[in-house]
């Protein structure tokens, strides 16, 4: 007998540890309750002392334990291999009955994807329908609309060089591509770049993040449902997985997260030669000029810090820098909007996500309660541990060697930096690892150049926060720290397809040029080629070309 | 070697300084540059012959061909449509972000390393510098300490016509490479073996740094049963050409071996010998039109693959070796066995086995069984045959009834799949491998959906449907209350 899974519950939802409790009972299922002394927990940061422990114990024979191991992972990859083998998933009939599919199941199941999110995250409805609905659903229909042209072989002229021929660059699927999945807009980025990759024609596993569960289990119980199960399949789990996982050779891997586990991404990666596609995060900054409108700048800066799954995203603004004089205006209007959005007391306000575990909970309140950063804060500051939420804060020059400035926050806390010139922020931001996103509030045309022009980072917002990632047309994806790679509408389709250069030539057009035995006419006429002028061509042909 | 650390890395550091000033930025730069490298290859052509008749025993006119003149296109383009490559991009915005404005700005990387090999020891070196400078990147390269003579070329003479402080050429081997690994890079474009790749890659990984691989494989030939003699003999031409007249079959994207069906391989044999002869003349170390192996060890690793007796024994012409002069006759093979390390690794050398087949059709099947190649070279009229093997294999490349040439198209990426490499170049294609594209949403402030910000209530979640759905009519209606919200449930 053995225990399948035991959890130490905070308040009975969050997990925290699960090894330490023994308890064994017999016959099927038992749930029992009772209050544990965490001592033995390991886990950075102080731990409160009481917790109500709420483990589901079942009680199964050996031999049925289901765990996920390389060994299994290796069946997954080659049942999926021989789908692809097939041929199948390059139809596109295929892909399309697939996305259509997908729509559909965001169409019928939208009530049971914002109630896991909201069991996750707290998220909002309207914040989950907008960020998680109806971007995936937007996304999928674009890939529907277009697919017909994305899949078009693109004809390209060819040179003199090769003359006679044609030629054309064909998208192939890669093969069998694995996505791994994070949790904080856990239903967006799973499917996100799951459509791509079906787009694309390819076969494809899902490991949505166990961070996230309820959003977990409910893919993976809908893609079953409305998925072709032969070509989609979903893995849960964690670590353990994600390594067995990991062990396979895949034809791309596309991971969304954390730099850290990034890089062990690319580890696995390497060995098979799998390319990968990383979407990381980083400190991405807002730069605020004194000549803005101040009521839209803070609602937009609000919007892509609060409102935006409670600063929990890879492209929220992480920091702001403004001049000193400018600062208290911005504090000002920022604290006037943060309570027309959220009531005045913004614990109570149902608008804003949780925090999504204590892990993370305890990790955001030791980087507010560093020395030198506790006593800048300058609005908010209240927490509620049960409830897992932290108010808006805002903070004033917060010194630039404190953990706040060295992480990426990924929370609802929002250091403002000030400087004694806008410029000198261009340095500052380049001092730092290059970030997802750069955001500039101004409305200097100069300013603007000089931002896009010298400012590193994945994507850059002028006068808005976050709206990048609603445009189709434009490649989201980091540089350097912040990923590799990018992805949403056509280059979502471009990460998980492999561009096949394809040449035509006919039996004519023989130039004995070519082959030897070579003679010093030879190399004229070919330097005459490969120049590419036709008259050059013509004078090499009659014995005149001197070079 | 400690000394060498520290001096690597003060020179990085200068380096990094001066791609911060912003000067590789400048177009002005990145011309000259370029300009700097045509005069290069005009200046120091003679060297240039000289040093890979040296290494390679190549033939000048080949040289020309493989290296000098294809960089020479190259960087005309790279000049020529530098402004086009550089401009920015305009996307399109749905309503939501009204009166916006999105483009897609092309920047360089940063400070770049470029690591070459020994075939092509010019060709693959300058090529990707010059997608590196076009791209205003600051760049180190390091050419093959294998082919000495062009390396030490590079060396030596290269940085004359260069901006020293923002390119640099580092001679040395494993141990150099090594220490080069451990430096950071925004970028380590690779040309060489899948397991030198593996271990480039395994080392871009601390600093997140993307790589491009430019790696091998074994690239077929199909030979359809051609009926006209003229198909017949242009067609095994340029099979000849492309397997002994690039650099011996020292090629990535030379032919590794050729399919043809059984009933048509003696006519291929009988008319190859005729061909092979017509080019290279009775003796073909004499014609000098046949580089050699590039070292010993290659040269033993080549003449191992013919140890075994049943390959020995399958050898229908040539074959014959000069372990002095490293020179390798073109050979042909007949069905050598499957599971032979001829059939298993990649040759790289003047050996071409020929598989029969009973269905020419068969040999999408027997491609797929190996790892996907570079390329894949298909001589036939047979349009159905054409489109399944675009569609039923997966390569780099595909080319019909020619072979090599599409390196020299430069309106084609030339990369790798799977074993074959990750990433691409050539043309534009060198820019973009070079550059980051970089999103830009541009806003006023004056327009603004009032539903975009919380509170948030139903009201503003049937609006944003609309929009979303880029559904202007009936986010008018819902906007005017005339269309009833849909029913939804609370959570909250």
């Amino acid at each position: 007998m053995t225990i399948v899974s035991a959890g130490l519950f905070k308040d009975c939802t969050r997990c925290f540890k699960s090894s330490n409790i023994v308890g064994v009972g017999l016959g099927g299922t038992l749930t029992y309750r009772h209050t544990y002394k965490i001592n033995r927990v390991r886990f950075s940061g102080s731990i409160p002392s009481s917790f109500y422990c709420c483990a589901t114990l079942s009680i199964t024979m050996e031999e049925e334990k289901q765990t996920f191991d390389a060994d299994k992972a290796a069946v997954l990859v080659n049942e999926l291999r021989e789908t692809f083998s097939s041929g199948k998933t390059k139809s596109y009939e295929w892909r399309t009955s697939q996305l259509e599919s997908i729509s559909k199941m965001i169409d019928e199941k939208e009530k049971e994807i914002i109630e896991a999110v909201h069991k996750d995250l707290s998220k909002p409805e309207l914040e989950a329908f907008v960020s998680e609905i109806s971007m995936t659903k937007s996304s999928c229909k674009l890939a529907l609309k277009v697919l017909k042209s994305w899949m078009m072989p693109e004809k390209v002229e060819t040179s003199i060089a090769t003359y006679p021929s044609s030629a054309e660059i064909v998208s192939e699927p890669l093969g069998v591509v694995l996505v791994l999945s994070t949790w904080n807009f856990p239903f967006l980025l799973s499917l996100d770049p799951v459509i791509g990759a079906i787009a694309a024609g390819n076969v494809v596993v899902l490991k949505p993040s166990e961070i996230a569960p309820a959003t977990s289990t409910l893919l993976a119980k809908l893609l079953v449902e409305y998925a072709d199960e032969s070509a989609i399949r979903v893995v849960e789990g964690a670590v353990a997985e994600t390594s067995a996982l990991l062990e396979q050779k895949w034809d791309k891997i596309f991971f969304t997260g954390g730099a850290r586990v990034g890089r062990i991404v690319m580890a696995a990666a390497a060995k098979h030669l799998t390319p990968v596609t990383l979407e990381l995060g980083g400190k991405c900054p807002a730069v605020v000029d004194s000549n803005v409108n101040l009521q839209v700048t803070a609602r937009r800066i609000i919007s892509g810090k609060w409102a935006c799954n409670n600063g929990q995203a890879c492209i929220g603004v992480d920091y702001i820098i403004t001049t000193k004089e400018f600062a208290p205006k911005l504090i000002d209007a920022l604290r006037s909007v943060l309570e027309e959005f959220f009531g005045k007391d913004p614990m109570e306000s149902k608008d804003r996500s949780r925090i999504i575990n204590s892990f993370h909970f305890m990790r955001l309140i030791n980087l507010l309660d560093e020395d030198k950063v506790s006593d800048k804060i300058v609005a908010g500051g209240q927490r509620n541990e049960s409830q897992l939420q932290i108010a808006p804060t805002i903070l004033l020059d917060v010194p630039e060697d404190s953990l706040m400035m060295q992480e990426e926050i990924f929370g609802p806390l929002l250091p403002i930096i000030t400087v004694e010139k806008l410029e000198d922020s261009f340095n500052m931001i380049n001092r730092k690892q290059k970030p997802l996103a750069a955001y500039l509030f101004s409305d200097d045309e100069q300013i603007k150049r000089k931002f896009v022009q010298n400012v590193f980072a994945g994507g850059i917002a002028i006068n808005d926060t976050v709206l990048q990632i609603t445009v189709p047309g434009l490649p989201f994806g980091g540089v350097g720290e912040s990923g590799m790679g990018s992805y949403h509408g056509k280059y979502s389709f471009d990460a998980f397809s492999h561009k096949k250069a394809v040449l035509y030539r006919s039996f004519g057009g023989e130039a004995p040029t070519r082959y030897p035995p070579y003679t010093p006419g030879k190399q004229k006429q070919m330097k005459a080629l490969l120049s590419g002028n036709l008259f050059n061509i013509i004078l090499a042909l009659l014995g005149w070309f001197k070079d | 070697m400690e000394k060498f650390e520290k001096n690597l890395e003060r020179q990085l550091m200068a380096m990094r300084e001066c791609y911060k000033t912003g000067k590789t930025k400048q177009v002005s730069w990145r011309r000259s540059q370029l300009k700097g490298l045509q005069t290069f290859l005009k200046e120091k052509e003679l060297e240039i012959f000289r040093a890979l008749n040296l290494d390679l025993g190549k033939h000048y006119v080949e040289s020309f061909r493989d290296e000098v003149g294809l960089l020479k296109k190259s960087l005309n383009l790279a000049l020529k449509d530098l402004n086009k490559w550089m401009s920015s991009r305009k996307a399109k915005l749905p309503i939501i972000a009204l009166l916006s404005y999105a483009e897609v700005v092309p920047e360089p990387l940063g400070l770049v390393l470029v690591i070459s090999t020994w075939n092509l020891p010019l060709a693959l070196s300058l090529d990707p510098l010059i997608g590196a400078i076009a791209a205003g990147n600051a760049v180190v390269l390091k050419p093959s300490e294998l082919a000495p003579a062009c390396s030490s070329l590079l060396v030596n003479f290269l940085p004359n016509y260069l901006d020293n402080e923002a390119i640099m050429v580092i001679e040395g081997g494993p141990a150099t490479g090594e220490q080069l690994l451990e430096q950071k890079w925004d970028k380590i474009f690779f040309t060489g073996s899948a397991k030198v790749g593996r271990i480039i890659m395994s080392a871009a990984v601390e600093h997140l740094t993307p790589v491009t691989l430019e790696l091998g494989g074994k690239c077929p030939a199909v030979l359809d049963s051609l009926s006209w003699s003229w198909d017949k003999e242009v067609a095994l031409n340029r099979i000849i050409g492309a397997k002994y007249g690039s650099c011996a079959g020292q090629a990535c994207i030379s032919i590794d071996y050729l399919l043809v069906e059984k009933a048509f391989f003696s006519t291929v044999v009988e008319l190859m010998k005729v061909l092979i002869k017509k080019m290279y003349g009775d003796s073909p170390k004499e014609s000098h039109s046949v580089a050699r192996i590039i070292n010993k060890h290659h040269f033993l690793r080549l003449k191992n693959l013919l140890t075994d007796q049943m390959v020995k024994d399958s050898i229908v012409y040539g074959g014959s070796m000069d372990e002095d002069c490293l020179f390798i006759e073109p050979t042909i093979l007949v069905d050598p066995p499957l599971q032979s390390k001829i059939m298993t690794e990649e040759i790289f050398g003047p050996l071409l086995p020929i598989i029969t087949l009973d269905k020419i059709e068969d040999s999408i099947d027997f491609i797929n069984s190996k790892p996907k190649p570079l390329a894949i070279y298909a001589f036939t009229n047979n349009e159905a045959l054409r489109e399944r093997m675009v569609s039923e294999t997966s390569s780099g490349s595909v080319v019909f009834n020619d072979a090599i040439i599409q390196f020299a198209a430069d309106t084609l990426p030339f990369g790798g799949i799977g074993e074959s490499g990750i990433g691409k170049y050539h043309g534009k294609f060198s820019f973009d491998t070079f550059s980051h594209y970089k999103a830009i949403a541009r806003r006023s402030f004056l327009t603004d959906f009032w539903f975009r910000f919380p509170p948030w209530s139903n009201y503003k979640l049937d609006l944003f449907e609309t929009v979303y759905s880029y559904d202007y009519f009936e986010m008018l209606l819902v906007v005017l209350g005339l269309k009833r919200s849909k029913m939804r449930f609370f959570i909250n």
